[in-house]
């Protein structure tokens, strides 16, 4: 079977999500790729939900926000917007592929921007492969653990 | 009636642990007191067989030091478990690979080759690597297997309780100590599994005297780089320090002393991931809204995955680097 990639999406309430809503009552497709989780504000996105959906069985992660200077809350976005090069190069140097995350800018007029987003994320995310975390588990019968002292 | 029996051991680790314990001074004499102390490897002449002869569950407190990186680590894992009423998890190695689980930035054949193969200070005309079994005439000898990924000790057996630390701080010994001792001998109840001994639930920066404001940072530096305001969050003045991401108990002795937090006390058990904990504390001091400018600064926070996961990356989310 071909990969499908999966992909965990953080849509912000008050722009992404809702353009997320406005991508499907417009009947617009684009790929079932992505699991969206909808949170209050892209600044509400804690690096460790990132690590943790790809220690889940993530293969991507996306984040979807306000326009910087549109964000509900303000600034929320301008966190966002610092916590994600760091994090990225924080996966970089986990030996994750830097570009299995992205953070976009999608309002909630933007149905169209949504659907662009999701199906260019998609393929950039089946053309890296799965992501398969080596050596997470331990596993009691495995060869190395067993030799008597 | 007779006394309850204590075991110390150490696993991976430098030994450091062993040495705290000593450092509680006359205190020890209490504990040699109450206890009977069976199994010291650093301190007591003592072989395994002695402790595999020991009934099960016949060893009140055990505080196991030290990360699970070889088969002879895990073994001694396993018996203990099996031979104690209590194990403590006691120590940074202990409770979450601390620096012997730097090594999960790498793996097994790359550390091997580097270690007999390429490392400049190397004379190995033979190219020997070592070898799990040799035969010789006298007959087979083995040592440990060397695992590709080194593991906290509660990711190989259960763990009751954890005492925090690089090593844990002598007078939080005491503490802990004093406290199981007072439980036992007056059979009071035991704290509920998994309880955090010897510090508190808050970070570091709960503990630090120095002067907090608005953060305000255009670039990062090392600490060795900078002369700084003794009185001032070193945050604040472009040193990375792992105070937010870090639990309290220690007494925040290092920023106290000049120095940044290292992490070395762990997690506060509201934050999972040391590294993801840094990211959100670095992004709020950094002063840009431009992604050109943020993304500079970044790159001069001096190895952020070595810095964040000095002593956390075996019990981290990702437990290891993908290599
Ligand atoms: S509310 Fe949308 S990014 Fe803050």
């Amino acid at each position: 079977m071909s990969f499908e990639p999966r992909i965990v999406g953080f849509l912000c309430n008050w722009c992404s999500y809702t353009g997320a809503d406005l991508a499907g009552t417009a009947r617009m497709h684009y790929p079932p790729n992505v699991t969206s989780i909808r949170v209050m504000c892209s600044g509400r996105v804690d690096p460790a939900f990132i690590l943790d959906a790809f220690r889940r069985g993530a293969d991507g992660v996306l984040i979807c926000g306000c326009h910087p200077g549109d964000c509900h809350y303000i600034e929320g976005n301008y966190k966002c917007m610092r916590r994600m090069p760091l994090t990225q190069l924080l996966l970089q140097q986990l030996g994750i592929d830097r570009n299995r995350m992205r953070l976009e800018w999608v309002s909630a007029s933007e149905g169209g921007r949504f659907q662009e987003v999701i199906t260019e994320f998609t393929e950039q995310i089946r053309a890296l492969g799965p992501l398969k975390l080596h050596d997470y588990n331990f596993d009691p019968n495995a060869e190395e653990v067993h030799q008597h002292v | 009636m007779s006394k309850p029996k204590l075991a110390i051991y150490w696993a991976s680790s430098c030994g450091g642990c062993d040495i705290s314990i000593l450092d509680i001074e006359e205190k020890i004499l209490a504990v040699v007191d109450f206890f009977d102390l069976v199994f010291w490897p650093c301190a007591m002449d003592i072989k395994y067989d002695d402790v595999r002869a020991m009934e099960d569950k016949s060893i009140t407190l055990t505080l196991f030091n030290g990360a699970i990186r070889t088969s002879e680590n895990y073994e001694l894992a396993e018996l203990l478990r099996q031979k104690s009423v209590v194990l403590v998890a006691f120590g940074s190695c202990a409770g979450e690979g601390c620096i012997p689980a730097l090594a999960n930035f790498f793996n097994k054949d790359s550390i091997l080759d580097y270690v007999y193969h390429k490392s400049p200070s190397l004379a190995n005309g033979g190219g020997v690597e070592p070898q799990p079994e040799v035969q010789v005439p006298e007959g087979t000898i083995t040592i440990p297997k060397f695992w590709n990924t080194v593991r906290s000790l509660d990711q190989v057996v259960e763990v009751d309780y954890y005492i925090p630390g690089c090593p844990p701080q002598s007078d939080q010994i005491v503490n802990a100590v004093m406290a199981v001792i007072d439980i036992l001998q007056n059979n009071k109840p035991l704290p509920p599994k998994g309880t955090v001994l010897g510090a508190t639930d808050k970070s570091c920066c709960d503990e630090c005297p120095r002067e907090r404001n608005i953060k305000k940072i255009k670039a990062f530096t090392r600490p060795f780089a900078k002369v700084t305001d003794p009185n001032l969050c070193l945050m604040e003045q472009g040193i990375v320090c792992l105070g937010p991401a870090t639990r309290s108990g220690c007494g925040a002795k290092c920023v106290k002393a000049g120095m940044p937090c290292r992490g070395c006390y762990g997690l506060p058990s509201n934050i999972n991931d040391q590294g993801a904990k840094m990211v959100s504390a670095l992004a709020s001091v950094i002063d840009s809204t431009d992604p050109e400018e943020i993304e500079q600064i970044i790159n001069t926070i001096p190895d952020p995955l070595g810095t964040f996961y000095r002593f956390s990356m075996a019990g981290s989310l990702l437990r290891r680097v993908q290599v």
